[in-house]
């Protein structure tokens, strides 16, 4: 009797939930669809759901009318580079607070974590007139230098919390063995640690893809990446759903991938470690 | 047991870092402030003369701003409410036993994976626009009048996107949190005769406070700068009606050159975030202790 409640109610929360998750992914579902239908069926009433014409057109036109690939590149550079570039200067941070913490080491992290805080208007003219008398407006480069920047906190904080947990004592039983820094850090630390940097790298690809307050205001044409890209959808001429539905489609589509790897990282990274 | 030897080597790792956030916190943030008690527009150079703190009186006086603020906290409180109800209700239904949940779990989360302008820019064309949008079909279907959205509600309908994106996050973390509970205290609950409700609101709800406090503050640090999904569906408008601070800052430095009256604005949100950021970093700071 027990046993057969119990798998009603499993039936009941299986419908409930797939009916919610639906709900909330639809507006994904819709654009991934629309992008396959041609402009007169994106705003056909009734609306069509799977009953028109599947057609690539609308990813090709995107192609060929604004050179979609140029902003995808940009994207992938911006965020790649960012992430990189920030990981390189992250990592020695990281290891030396996780292994040779020093008094200070609480503080340095927790004014690391204090500059996250400071809202982005806050110093929008400044980095804006600074990028235009220097070239930067506009380039790859300085998105890649303000992303960067802009993510560093999460970077070493993920990291830290990762490093944090590779047992101090294993580091000590190598060098009783006799193992130097470098070969510590080459045979003992690096296979325990790139499980960590792998997550930290996809969480921070994630953010830099999406970021979308400097992308916005320090880029125009030339180095536009996606997020820019699209928003020149706000202004279009004549019809333009399908077309929007296929430019976005292709915007998310990796990153919507990489995220449902990076789930577990992404409570543990924008947290800062609060919430495991 | 650190040498001093590799007390110094850890410095010296550290230093990039530390020196680059310094760099990127002080140099522009000091910038601003100067400019800030300038009279200073890009489309005067050469003309910038101090005036104390009159950019300041501006800014705060200026209707403008109070329509700002407000919107700012309607922005940011009504999104915490739908997201921190959603997500509790959501994490809760997720924890249950069922058939795919690790698939119903991809779908509740995908949406904080899209970017805010091509999110911003699905709802309002292919949702809220009035004509076009599946509201408009779902309301003429059942014989009502189509409702223009983002002309007669744009600071909700801009809630209700934004909360759609961070509805998501809430979920994930309260859900992360709900499987740290120790189950056999429901258990033992449960068998003391404890009714659904009183168990949550007794046991499940007091575990997941510090969770929920951990969002509350996260999410408000990142609603206080919301800027993408205005730029591309209102422009802040009709009027100031879905303006925010960080719009305001933006119109004024970089569409009116303003630099000045921008400057003193970007202060005020530092100030407010930094109102925010005290808590989130003593919460944050004790955890760190234990």
């Amino acid at each position: 009797m027990a046993r057969k409640s119990f798998n009603m109610n499993k039936v009941y929360f299986t419908v409930a939930a797939w009916a919610v998750g639906l709900l909330i992914f639809f507006p994904i579902l819709w654009t991934i669809l629309t992008s396959f239908k041609t402009e007169a069926e994106a705003i056909a009433s009734p609306p069509l759901f799977l009953g028109f014409d599947w057609t690539l057109e609308n990813y090709a036109e995107v192609q060929e009318r604004s050179d979609y690939f140029r902003h995808f590149w940009n994207s992938v550079v911006i965020s790649l580079g960012s992430t990189l570039v920030g990981l390189l200067i992250a990592i020695p941070a990281a290891w030396s607070m996780a292994f040779v913490p020093g008094r200070r080491t609480k503080d340095v992290l927790m004014w690391m974590l204090s500059t996250k805080m400071l809202p982005p208007v806050g110093v929008l003219v400044p980095i804006y007139l600074i990028f235009r008398d220097t070239g930067l407006l506009d380039t790859r480069t300085g998105l890649v230098i303000v992303l960067t920047l802009i993510n560093l906190p999460i970077i070493v904080w993920m990291l830290y919390t990762y490093f944090k947990e590779i047992p101090g004592e294993i580091l000590e039983a190598a060098r009783m063995d006799g193992a130097g820094l470098w070969s510590e850090i080459v045979h003992v630390l690096t296979p325990m640690a790139v499980p960590g940097i792998a997550s930290t790298l996809l969480l921070n690809i994630i953010l830099a893809w999406n970021e979308a307050f400097w992308t916005l205001n320090l880029t125009a044409a030339t180095a536009a990446p996606l997020t820019a890209f699209i928003a020149s959808y706000s202004s279009p001429e004549g019809l333009f759903y399908a077309k929007l539905s296929a430019a976005s489609t292709m915007a998310i589509a990796p990153i919507l991938v990489m995220g449902w790897f990076s789930q577990k990282q992404l409570v543990r990274g924008l947290t800062f470690g609060a919430v495991k | 047991m650190a040498t001093d030897h590799s007390r110094l080597a850890g410095r010296f790792m550290i230093s990039p870092a530390v020196l680059l956030l310094l760099g990127w916190m002080i140099v522009p943030l000091s910038m601003t402030i100067y400019f800030s008690f300038l009279n200073y527009n890009l489309l005067s150079p050469g003309m910038e003369e101090f005036i104390g703190l009159t950019n300041y009186e501006f800014f705060l006086t200026d209707p403008a701003f109070f329509d700002a603020l407000g919107n700012t906290l309607l922005l940011v409180g009504g999104v915490l409410v739908i997201t921190i109800i959603g997500g509790v209700g959501l994490a809760l239904l997720l924890d249950q036993p069922m058939w795919g949940q690790g698939i119903v779990r991809i779908l509740v989360i995908a949406p904080f994976f899209v970017m805010p302008t091509v999110s911003a820019l699905v709802w309002k064309n292919m949702f809220m626009n009035p004509v076009n949008g599946l509201f408009a079909h779902a309301a003429k279907f059942m014989g009502l009048e189509p409702f223009d959205f983002l002309a007669h509600a744009p600071l909700f309908s801009i809630i209700l996107i934004v909360a759609w994106q961070w509805l998501p996050f809430a979920t994930l973390i309260l859900l992360t949190a709900l499987q740290s509970l120790d189950k056999e205290q429901l258990e033992a609950a449960k068998m003391d005769g404890a009714r659904k409700f009183r168990r949550f609101y007794y046991i499940v709800l007091p575990h997941l406070a510090r969770a929920i406090t951990v969002v509350i503050l996260i999410q408000t640090i990142f609603l206080l700068s919301v800027f993408a999904e205005i730029l591309v569906t209102t422009n802040g408008g009709p009027g100031t009606a879905s303006t925010n601070i960080t719009y305001l800052v933006y119109l004024q430095s970089l569409l009116q050159f303003d630099v000045g009256s921008g400057s003193a604005g970007g202060i005020v949100a530092v100030v407010l975030a930094n109102i925010v950021a005290f808590f989130l970093m003593r919460m944050i700071g004790k955890n760190l202790e234990a």
